[in-house]
């Protein structure tokens, strides 16, 4: 029995009798105890998944209602609340901070007997494309440990792409799902802004960020989205999606659609993403899609934008991690309100308080016309242009990430250089649209991810377009 | 002249729930920190989930200050560090990007006088610091969040008022309306603040803040005019700032300047979306707001006189009982001829305002009360149909109370029946003739001295003789 198996085959496998539950999670463990001393995926693990998985075999055994997830192991990035355990962000001010309540996910999930392997690192309260600002260490490429595997989801990457669970769910702010899935050659999904309820989800900036699914295949996308999505009582930004199936037609592929080429995120990329962004376009036209260059010129300011808007939402977010009613043991008796917080909060590490320190600026009187306000215009003129463009073709694509993977320590020094990253991502959350990353190629075994951008509510269309392209690919196993 | 604006709190006791969350709208009577959920203390992850009734109250309350209500409304963030604020920031509302609130441009008329209304918002409350040993000084500050999280209605003249006599008119009309609505009960500690700000000709504008009581409230406004006169007529010129209420001195204080240069990096609350006021359920909600004092009054005043009329029209529990006497009464018109009809109106009003609000002077005896407005509407008939007199109806309605019985079994158990039979009568007044010969003898010169022999004669039946009938036997058989 191998791990390398996909969620929609995971449950065939239990359904047909070939493995039980216990033993693919006792394998799965197994693995984690063996490879993620180096990998760190994890922050951590389910100590009672064995227990799990036995009572729902047994149920199996008894022919009982069990599950659509039928004890597949799925990880959840450590800002997503599960009852009883930790809920870190990565991050030492919540170092302790044990969740009395379940995400709307994770109800949903357990609901449908999935078992929570583990929390995932990520860089600290999702700020950063590396895990490097986690505060218990980073997260390796399994491709090559040397790399960083992307982030901010970066340990959910590293869990699904390492075979340590079969699926993971991060959030995605700027591109968090997209850019690990596409440094670890997985498939991540950031759907359209409101289709996942946000409830227990360790808000960020959340105006603009999504949960979303980092699987192996585009159909374990669909099948975890038709658990995961639709209208949440907890969460007032969601939005009904009719209860869609979204693996209904997933092989429909995209003859006759028009597929839009977005000039500014095909520029001054590396030369190696550049070849496969121009072998998948051609795949697509293969497909039967029309493909056609366009151009969205508010792309230009979007990274601005969106660090402007993070940074203020972000002050906001972040304020109530003033130790008080939660966090980490640090007795506040003997000091005043304002030096207390004040020495609190000191437990921030360095891209945090560096956000923090913006966020306390752009928005404040004086500063805020000149800043978070024109960043604000920038967000909605993008919004117009995209819709715009969205009129005349059906999906627009893109390279993930615009460079390869890098090496630990290439970049942190350089923050400006850290935020072009997510050049070709933050345009999708910025305007709500959903976006898919399938992994594409390898180059010198370092994996290259191709985006796929759609209409909002189409997120349908945009798995439709990622499965296509998928099937013409070839990667090989993970190399751990 | 003094110019006076008023910023009104007031806490919409009446709902279920808190603004956001399922917790209770009335804290009070709950151990510290147990009426509070993730969503109130703002545990991580939680999200606001807007209560629908509140903002129908908000409506309710902008309409009856007669103001324009936008089709569309939105909540902001107020950001600040407080430890009684779970997430350091307040959501609220905010009109610097346009008309955001619940409502604007209204007016209240108190004594001829017209009183702007600049805007309504909705917020939540704060928890609560508790002093040890109730003072600031203490070592220790404790923190409950059982109030965080009420819903709190915000209400802010222009400063129309001219001295603080007008201030407490106004004040008392608004408490009057806010309890009609039944949105609030304004008892309750807490439940109704008021903070005011002051500025006369040649100086600015002082606010003030901490007083607790209305009382206290003219008091201040009082002191600040004072304050600011003998400043401007010695030349001093008025400082724009926030004076605090010295609750234990009766003066201002100027407050720390700290407190005054608050940047509150006002933004939009993503977690909320824009709420449409669809103009039909605005239009339906107006239906259902309970008429106003002023109208009610004005219908009482037809059968009482206008003191009564008030004293029944400004307390909604009174009104809807003397509401429903008045229409019991008006519906036996086909069977009934109007006097009648009207008289009983009249003994419902009476016996509610004499006899009933002294019984049932409290909220608590109110809500347990056995009296409903079919008892009172039954004593008034015997009333009025002189089966038993005013004085008696009394002593039976106490005796209803205490037992539950309804009104005629309490007549025959008690004896409380009218003689209004002239055989019956005249036994007694023969009686009272001969036992009172000196009274008989002085009627010639004294008529008035027959008033003294319908006393005895209702001592003698206990009160059961009907007056009217007795005194005109008397007359005919001593007069004439």
């Amino acid at each position: 029995m191998s791990l390398a198996i996909s969620a929609v085959d995971y449950v065939t496998e239990i359904k047909n009798g070939n493995i039980t539950v216990e033993e693919f999670i006792s394998k799965t463990i197994e693995r984690i105890k063996k490879i993620d001393g180096k990998l760190h995926a994890f922050l951590s693990v389910n100590e009672n998944a064995i227990i799990q998985a036995k009572e729902i075999d047994r149920k199996i055994k008894a022919n009982e209602n069990v599950g659509k997830c039928m004890g597949m192991p799925i990880s959840f990035k450590d800002n997503i609340c599960v009852k009883g355990s930790k809920t870190t962000c990565a991050s030492k001010v919540l170092e302790d901070f044990v969740s009395p309540y379940d995400a709307t996910v994770v109800t949903k999930l357990k609901s449908e007997d999935a078992i929570i392997i583990g929390k995932t690192n990520m860089d600290e309260f999702a700020m950063g494309f590396t895990t490097e600002f986690s505060a218990f260490g980073p997260s390796r490429n399994p491709w090559n440990s040397e790399y960083v595997p992307g982030g901010s989801s970066g340990g959910s990457a590293v869990a699904v792409s390492a075979l340590e669970s079969i699926a993971s769910l991060g959030s995605d702010t700027g591109g968090s799902v997209r850019n690990p899935a596409s440094f670890c050659s997985v498939v991540g999904f950031k759907p359209t802004y409101g289709l996942i309820s946000r409830y227990g989800l360790i808000s960020y900036s959340n105006s603009i960020e999504q949960i979303g699914p980092l699987t192996r295949t585009v159909k374990d996308t669909a099948f975890l989205l038709n658990i995961i999505a639709g209208i949440d009582s907890n969460d007032n930004t969601t939005v009904d999606n009719k209860e869609e199936n979204y693996l209904n037609d997933i092989d429909a592929g995209v003859e006759g659609k028009t597929i839009g080429i977005i000039s500014q995120m095909t520029k001054g990329v590396d030369k190696e993403v550049s070849s496969a962004t121009k072998n998948a376009v051609s795949q697509f036209e293969k497909l039967g899609a029309k493909i056609e260059e366009v151009s969205i010129d508010m792309v230009e300011y979007s990274v601005a934008s969106y660090y402007i808007i993070t940074a203020t939402e972000a002050g906001s977010n972040l304020a109530r991690y003033d130790n008080i009613r939660y966090g980490f043991d640090f007795d506040l008796e003997g000091y005043e309100f304002n030096s207390y917080i004040s020495k609190a909060r000191k437990n921030f590490g360095p891209e945090v308080t560096r956000r923090m320190i913006l966020g306390g600026f752009v928005p404040s009187a004086g500063h805020a016309g000149k800043y978070f306000l024109k960043a604000l215009k920038v967000k909605n003129k993008l919004t117009s242009e995209i819709n715009d463009v969205l009129k005349k073709v059906d999906l627009l694509v893109a390279p993930t990430v615009p460079i390869l993977p890098f090496k630990f320590g290439e970049k942190i020094d350089d923050p400006v250089a850290l935020f072009l990253i997510d050049f070709n991502t933050v345009t999708a959350n910025l305007t709500g649209k959903p976006a898919i990353s399938v992994p594409f190629e390898l180059s010198n075994g370092l994996p290259i991810g191709i985006q796929i951008l759609g209409k909002e509510m189409q997120d349908k269309l945009v798995l439709q377009a990622a499965h296509a392209l998928e099937k013409t690919t070839n990667l090989p196993e993970v190399p751990v | 002249m003094a110019k006076i604006g008023l910023e009104i709190h007031c806490q919409l006791t009446k709902l279920e729930s808190k603004l956001f969350c399922p917790c209770k709208a009335d804290y009070r009577g709950f151990e510290p920190n147990t009426n509070i959920c993730p969503i109130c203390i703002g545990l991580p992850g939680s999200l606001p989930r807007l209560n629908q009734k509140a903002l129908e109250k908000a409506i309710m309350i902008s309409y009856t200050l007669n103001c324009e209500i936008p089709k569309k409304i939105s909540f902001f963030r107020k950001n600040y560090f407080y430890p009684d604020l779970p997430k350091n920031y307040q959501i609220t509302q905010f009109d610097a990007y346009g008309h955001t609130s619940m409502g604007y441009n209204g007016h209240i008329s108190i004594e001829g006088k017209e009183i702007g209304i600049r805007r309504i918002q909705l917020e939540e409350d704060p928890g609560r610091l508790i002093y040890e040993g109730s003072s600031e000084k203490t070592q220790i500050t404790l923190v409950d969040y059982n109030r965080a999280g009420t819903p709190l209605v915000e209400i802010v003249t222009e400063p129309d008022f001219e001295n603080p006599k007008q201030v407490r008119i106004f004040l008392n009309i608004l408490v009057d309306l806010l309890e009609n609505l039944g949105v609030s009960v304004p008892t309750l500690e807490g439940a109704v603040r008021a903070d005011g700000n002051v500025s006369i000709e040649g100086g600015n504008k002082v606010e003030i803040k901490n007083v607790t009581s209305f009382h206290d409230l003219e008091k201040a406004v009082h002191f600040e005019i004072t304050r600011q006169q003998s400043l401007v007529d010695r030349g001093i010129p008025v400082e724009l700032e926030t004076r605090q209420w010295d609750d234990r001195r009766k003066i201002t204080v100027s407050a720390r300047s700290k407190e005054e240069e608050q940047d509150y990096r006002y933004f939009l609350e993503g977690d909320i979306p824009q709420v449409l006021l669809d103009q039909d359920k605005i239009s339906n909600l107006k239906s259902t707001i309970p008429e106003s004092i002023p109208s009610k009054k004005a219908g009482y005043t037809k059968y009482l006189p206008a003191q009564v009329a008030n004293t029944i029209a400004t307390d909604p529990y009174w009104s809807d009982m003397m509401n429903t006497c008045i229409s019991t009464f008006q519906n036996e018109v086909t069977t009934q001829n109007e006097d009648y009809i009207n008289s009983c109106i009249t003994e419902c009003g009476n016996i509610i305002t004499t006899n009933l609000m002294g019984l049932e002077d409290t909220k608590e005896k109110r809500e347990k009360s056995n009296i409903n407005a079919e008892d009172v509407e039954d004593i008034a008939k015997a009333v009025v149909k002189k089966e038993i007199t005013r004085n008696l109806s009394k002593i039976a309605l106490q005796e209803m109370k205490k037992t539950g019985k309804p009104l005629s079994e309490v007549i025959s158990e008690q004896d409380l029946g009218n003689i209004s039979d002239e055989a019956d009568l005249a036994k007694f007044i023969e009686e009272v003739i001969k036992e009172e010969l000196e009274a008989v003898n002085q009627i010639k010169e004294n008529p008035e001295t027959v008033n003294f022999l319908v006393g005895k004669v209702m001592q003698k039946t206990k009160g059961k003789a009907d007056p009217i009938l007795t005194l005109e036997l008397l007359k005919k058989k001593l007069v004439s």
